[in-house]
């Protein structure tokens, strides 16, 4: 079988340019989506849904997805498509677990480093070595490391001292937990000792509008921060500097953009794609790591639940880009959030929002139909009835989904757990659906690369 | 000069002495490999390989034993081929999982609920699995000709998606019930007259079923190799644009394959839904689409292979009970497997490109020689 | 450090080249000068990309030397070859496209300026000293193929090569582009560079080499002074014997109108017009050409006419009947055979036997299928008389397609659709990169069959090929057609201002009208 890329994008001229020039549109969009969120809020009275829980609980678990988006960003960037990313993360939470119970919680995140990036060598040896198909491989990697984390966890946690500590075959002996900070002043951080006022909470609990809704979310950024999760959000912006402004990051997206070129002036392509897939390795060994010393205390079989995965759609979500992935795994983190949390209330509010929202969508498709369909293009005089067409279609399908939501909003009062616990999955099937079209990804993304070999 | 004998002797020919070696031989080096590392994993888990493999060989191969292997390596075959029709078009439809499950759960509502005579209900059942496989499948299908979105996410998403969905259902309030006596859920279990009896095998029960799976290896070898469709199928894969530039319709054609990859992952829980268990309840077996990935890739995607892999990975997994009286996890069992897939795919990758070489030398060498056809008979085919 | 004035800029000596089943250079001899232009001539295939490889450090060679400033070297990878001053601009580009102008260049160099401000000012600074202007910052996938070459060349530039190689730089062309890069050479040597010049082109290679070196199937022939060869000479020495001409004799063309377009456009993605209100008819028994620049929509109107690719508007007729929403394999089955640009991705399924490609394209009719069953005595009988009748060099029809040669690739697909009785033959670069032989061959196969009656759409980017093989010749600028030109009295000269839009004085052959009416003729 010939290699399967991720995405099929059609491809489009991205914006060029830095980050930078992106910025004020998407602090704007964000405040968009708040003001809605808060208007439903307030109209739901399911307060939850912007409180500083539920955004620190976002930012907790978009940790893990983010972690490996950015895994999946090295991988990918250097040209290596990483599905591998799921078994990676297993193989970070058991040796994190591993080191950690024994030597506390720091040790066992170097562990998990290093066990994710073993991972990574794994798939590097067979994807850039041996040329072998990168999604077979990584699927591969997903078995094996599903497989020894079992058998590693069945032949030392479930034995002697660690199964006096409280390990067994599904599970280690806790672990530690890692210190968690909270900005003093404003959101009842310590200073020496002395307990400073929680303003935002004050203000959180007063359920203004817009207000409270804003204090929610800056206090969820700021109280009870894990250390390891402070880290977590700097290595977004370390690695876009890392990736765009270094010679090292040069070289590697290089290497996912045009081997062959890359190959020409001297780069080696091999060792580049190394580097990045045992980085790419490290970082959802991190994400692993970060499951058992501040997610969670301890290793459990199946704990990852396909954050992985979900942390490839971020990345591609975010249109193979830092910041973007960032965004997409705050998304995911917050329908993550909405599942664990008070669940079906939550979730119920949220079919509003997004009921308002694709009613927007379909109104803004039904003006571009019109101006579509009443302004024939500059180019040549034709009008693109294909794209009048598709634009009312796509306004029809927001319109309808929309009304069902709605139904179901004021037909029930909640959303079964059951199906609150696939929100994640659905939302990323859902927002793959409407974004894959715009996106782009390295232009050798997923091809086997052969020295000296161009055809 | 080759038009006289049969097509298949021919291309035996054609591949030449070496090439038929290297076909075979490949598996039976990555299993070897495979097996090597497992020990040498055993060994540092202090426990002695050698002793772990006999008492493994000769557990499986009693006779309850060999009944037990028969039964789960016919889902498992099943569950390979649904893998193997997405491989060959290239597509990886990791959602086999999901598929068979919703389908083994919604059929067995339906035969719960319909009483038919005897092959009425089983077929109703059967072929409501398959539709309903075909279905869950073809959304990724539609979605990826559609949207753009890669297959490879959405099935893995859409199992997630199954999985929550099957738990909502399977609730007393909707479609299951509760087994009185236990805490256990299930769907109405289906009349005797719709059930499929077992053969009787050396004091065990085998699957009536497993001739259903011989049945659909057999279609999957003729329509991949002996027909048109099979034929666009297979080019689809090889060489995506070629296969467009003669013609096929990539779109339509990514869309039939996952409803086929998805209606042949419909039957994974046919064995044990109509021959074992006879409801869908929270303990039906799961799980089998992830090792039907790596069954399918190490049986090449070839039916034949795929039927030594099943039964390599069916006896792998019975006989790894007696491990853990040794004091051994048997989930050394899933290391081992990793490793098979690893392994194998590391050996075809080489292998394939050593072909490759090796016949760019071979004719290079019958050209210089003069052994070609066009010089053999200059006025052959003029007339 | 021996650098002793009298040695040569690169000597190599007795290279010898083996690839599986092919002697690729066999005990070659060269000595190029310092600061002359040197130029490596011969037809092909004949084995110049694969000693520049070699020369450059992309491919290690089995036997032989190689000195660099009198120096022996051995090159492991390109970054060896950098470091000794050499540099290559490759036939294909090799540019990433998503990167801009400055990440381009200095990849691989980064050392010199970095990777920010200093590298992009040096980098305005070397353009300045050509004459010519280059925004750092922009994405080479905006770049027209001419700024993407000078990409390429300020590549090695930067740094600060002395031994400069161009493999085949005129290829993406047109002749005004090609004289301009001449220029630029001369520039360059006059720096003192020594440049290396690979072309298969005698007129090129006279024009601008000092020196001249021709190899013939992997062996050097003779290394003669550019002042002291004819053409003539030069051509005997190339091929060995005489060169083929793609030259039609009479006029087939008849009246019957077997296929036509009009008012066809087709849209990119991002909604720019690809192909722009092209509109042009072929009749029974007449070739017609499509000249125009890589790049300027020929690929997607072919893709377009085979319905590979949505048409936004105007109409597609064959045979009389409307097949503008037909689909592929409809056209295919109503007798449109296709010869695509890229053999290997679009015309053959590398890692399945010959008897399985030919069924390629043809799968739904007879010898290769009956009803819904493959018939796989019919396809293999079949595909043996194409193997016999196009000569199609291979010991059997089980090999895998992957093994045998570019041509004989190129041979099985022209006979596989030259069955079937096809009334229209679409013909993307049918010759490209194949060897002579072959070549004449390909040609003798199209003057046959149009004799015959059958209809040719062509696209080459070969003009000499384009005007001895085509009845009409049409020129296709930015997804248009802008001009229409007599073969029997273009030169190529005229043809390259056609095709860049240098204005109506290239193209104003006798009857040289400009299809796209006066809207596109203020293009100049």
């Amino acid at each position: 079988m010939t290699t399967t890329a991720l995405a099929e994008p059609v491809p489009m001229r991205a914006a060029p340019g830095p980050e930078g020039s992106r910025l004020p549109r998407a602090l704007l969009f964000a405040a968009v989506l708040l003001a809605l969120l808060s208007l439903v809020r307030v109209i739901t009275g399911a307060d939850d849904i912007t409180s500083s829980g539920t955004v620190g609980a976002s930012l907790r678990l978009a940790v893990p997805i983010g972690l490996a988006a950015l895994g999946g960003l090295w991988a990918e960037r250097s040209g290596v498509v990483n599905i591998g990313l799921e078994g990676m993360m297993i193989l970070g939470t058991w040796t994190g677990a591993w080191a950690g119970y024994q030597w506390g919680p720091w040790a066992g995140v170097v562990a998990g480093i290093i066990g994710g990036a073993l991972g990574g060598l794994l798939h590097a040896v067979a994807t850039v070595t041996f040329g072998v198909d990168h999604i077979v491989s990584g699927v591969a990697i997903n078995i094996l490391g599903l497989g020894l984390t079992q058998f590693l966890a069945g032949l030392l946690f479930d034995t002697g001292a660690a199964k006096a500590l409280g390990g067994g075959p599904r599970q280690s002996p806790p672990v530690d937990a890692i210190r968690t900070v909270s900005l003093p002043v404003l959101s009842g951080g310590e200073i020496f000792g002395w307990r400073s006022p929680d303003a935002l909470g004050w203000l959180e609990r007063r359920h203004w509008l817009l207000a409270s809704d804003l204090a929610g979310l800056l206090r969820g950024l700021t109280a009870g921060m894990s250390l390891l999760t402070l880290l977590a959000v700097a290595l977004v912006p370390i690695t876009f500097f890392v990736l765009w402004r270094t010679r090292f990051g040069l070289r590697v997206r290089s290497c996912g953009e045009s081997p062959y070129a890359a190959e020409s002036l001297g780069v080696s392509v091999y060792r580049m794609k190394y580097a990045a897939v045992i980085i790419s390795g490290g970082c959802a060994g991190l994400a692993g790591a970060f499951l058992v010393t501040v997610a969670s205390p301890l290793y459990q079989d199946g704990q990852t639940g396909g954050r992985g995965y979900i942390g490839l759609a971020a990345m591609i979500f975010g249109n193979w880009r830092p910041g973007g992935l960032a965004a997409g795994a705050m998304l995911f983190g917050y329908s993550d959030a909405m599942n664990l949390r008070s669940g079906g209330e939550s979730v119920h509010a949220l079919l509003l929002f997004v009921a308002i929202l694709l009613a927007g969508i379909a109104v803004w498709q039904w003006l571009r139909a019109r101006r579509l369909a009443a302004h024939p293009r500059a180019a040549d005089g034709v009008v693109d009835r294909r794209g009048v067409r598709g634009a009312y279609l796509a306004g029809a399908v927001a319109i309808t989904v929309a009304a069902l939501l709605l139904i179901w909003y004021w037909r029930s009062d909640t959303v079964p757990g059951e199906l609150v616990s696939f929100t994640p999955h659905l939302t990323t099937l859902l927002v793959l659906s409407l974004a894959s079209q715009r996106l782009r990804m390295p232009a050798a993304d997923g091809l086997i690369y052969r020295r000296g070999e161009e055809r | 000069m080759s038009d006289g004998v049969p097509g298949w002797v021919a291309i035996l020919r054609g591949l030449g002495p070496r090439r038929i070696v290297l076909r075979v031989g490949a598996p039976f080096i990555a299993l070897v490999i495979a097996l090597v590392i497992t020990m040498i994993v055993l060994r540092a888990a202090g426990v002695d390989p050698f002793n772990a493999m006999s008492s493994m060989i000769d557990y499986g191969t009693t006779s309850s034993s060999t009944v037990e292997i028969l039964n789960r390596a016919t889902g498992y075959y099943l569950s390979a081929v649904a893998v193997a029709i997405g491989f060959r078009m290239a597509l990886f439809n990791i959602g086999v999982d999901g598929q068979y499950r919703m389908a083994a759960m919604l059929s067995a509502v339906l035969g719960g609920a319909v009483a038919l005579p005897a092959p009425f209900g089983q077929i109703l059942v059967i072929v409501a699995a398959m539709l309903i496989g075909g279905a869950w499948a073809a959304i990724a299908g539609v979605l990826k000709v559609t949207r753009g979105v890669s297959e490879v996410i959405s099935t893995i998403m859409l199992n997630a998606i199954a999985t929550g969905l099957i738990a909502y259902l399977l609730n007393p309030a909707r479609l299951a019930e509760v087994r009185p006596g236990s805490n256990n859920v299930a769907t109405t279990p289906i009349p005797e007259s719709g059930r499929v009896p077992g053969f009787e095998l050396a004091g065990g029960t085998v699957f009536g079923l497993i001739v259903l799976a011989v049945a659909v290896g057999i279609a999957f070898y003729v329509v991949i190799n002996r027909t048109r469709f099979g034929y666009d199928l297979r080019i689809s894969g090889l060489s995506p644009t070629a296969a467009r530039a003669s013609g096929v319709d990539s779109r339509r054609m990514v869309v039939t394959t996952m409803a086929l990859s998805g209606a042949a992952a419909g039957l994974v829980g046919m064995p044990e839904l109509l021959g074992a268990s006879y409801q869908y309840s929270l303990n039906f077996p799961a799980g089998l689409g992830f090792t039907g990935i790596a069954i399918a890739l190490l049986g090449r995607n070839n039916p034949f292979g795929i039927g030594l892999a099943a039964l390599l990975f069916s006896f792998l997994d019975q006989s790894s009970d007696v491990l853990q009286l040794n004091d051994v996890p048997k989930e050394i069992v899933l290391v081992m497997q990793g490793t098979v897939v690893l392994t194998v795919v590391i050996v075809y990758e080489l292998v394939r490109r050593f072909e490759i070489r090796l016949q760019q030398r071979a004719v290079a060498a019958d050209l210089a020689a003069g052994r070609t056809i066009a010089q053999q008979e200059p006025t052959g085919g003029t007339a | 450090m021996p650098n002793d004035e009298a040695a040569p800029a690169v000597r190599l000596t007795s290279i010898t080249k083996r690839f599986p089943g092919v002697v690729a250079n066999r005990d070659v001899n060269i000595t190029v000068r310092r600061g002359e232009v040197h130029a490596l001539c011969g037809e092909n295939g004949a084995g110049k990309s694969t000693l520049m490889k070699i020369l450059y450090g992309m491919q290690r060679p089995d036997e032989g030397t190689i000195e660099v400033d009198g120096a022996e070297v051995t090159f492991h990878t390109p970054a060896d070859a950098i470091a000794r001053g050499i540099g290559m601009v490759h036939q294909h580009f090799k540019l990433a496209d998503n990167l801009t102008v400055l990440e381009n260049v200095v990849l691989g160099a980064e050392k010199l300026h970095g990777i920010g401000a200093a590298a992009g000012r040096r980098i305005k600074e070397i353009a300045a000293q050509y004459g010519f202007d280059i925004e750092p910052d922009r994405l080479v996938e905006e770049l027209g193929v001419g700024d993407r070459q000078w990409v390429e060349i300020l590549k090695v530039l930067y740094r600060g090569a002395k031994i400069l190689i161009l493999d085949e730089p005129t290829a993406v062309l047109v002749p005004q582009e090609v004289e301009e890069l001449f220029g630029n050479l001369r520039d360059l040597k006059a720096e003192g560079l020594t440049v290396l010049f690979i072309s298969h082109k005698l007129d090129e290679v006279l024009s601008v080499a000092d020196r001249i070196t021709v190899i013939r199937r992997g062996e050097t022939v003779a290394t003669v002074a550019a002042a002291e060869v004819t053409s003539r000479r030069l051509a005997e020495l190339m091929v060995g014997s005489e060169l083929p001409t793609p030259e039609t004799r009479e006029s087939t063309v008849t009246s019957d109108e077997q296929f036509s377009v009009a008012g066809l456009t087709v849209l990119s993605p991002e909604g720019r017009a690809i192909v722009d209100d092209v509109s042009f008819a072929i009749h029974r028994g007449e070739i017609v050409g499509i000249a125009g620049v890589e790049g300027n929509g020929q690929g997607d109107l072919i893709e377009a006419i085979m319905g590979m690719r949505p048409v936004t508007a105007g109409t597609v007729r064959f045979d009389g009947a409307d097949i503008t929403n037909w689909s592929t394999r409809r056209r295919r089955e109503a007798g449109i055979a296709y010869i695509p640009e890229d053999r290997q991705r679009y015309g053959l399924v590398l890692d399945r036997p010959l008897w399985e490609n030919r069924m390629l394209g043809h799968q739904t009719r007879p010898p290769n299928v009956h009803g819904p069953w493959i018939d796989r005595r019919g396809a293999r009988a079949d595909t043996t008389r194409i193997v016999k009748e196009y000569d199609v060099r291979t010991p059997g029809i089980d090999v895998l397609a992957a093994a045998l040669s570019g041509g004989n690739q190129q041979k099985l697909i022209v006979g596989r659709e030259m069955t079937g009785d096809p009334r229209l033959l679409i013909a993307a670069h049918p010759t490209r990169g194949i060897d002579v032989g072959a070549q004449a061959a390909i040609w003798e196969h199209l003057r046959t069959a149009r004799a015959a009656g059958l209809a040719v759409l062509l696209v080459s980017a070969d003009l000499e090929e384009l005007i001895g093989m085509s009845d009409t010749l049409h020129v296709i600028l930015r997804g248009r057609l802008v001009a229409t030109v007599d073969v029997n009295t273009v030169t190529p000269e005229e043809l390259g201002s056609a095709m860049t839009g240098a204005g109506p004085d290239g193209a104003a052959g006798p009857d040289g009208t400009a299809a796209g009416g006066p809207g596109g003729g203020g293009e100049a």
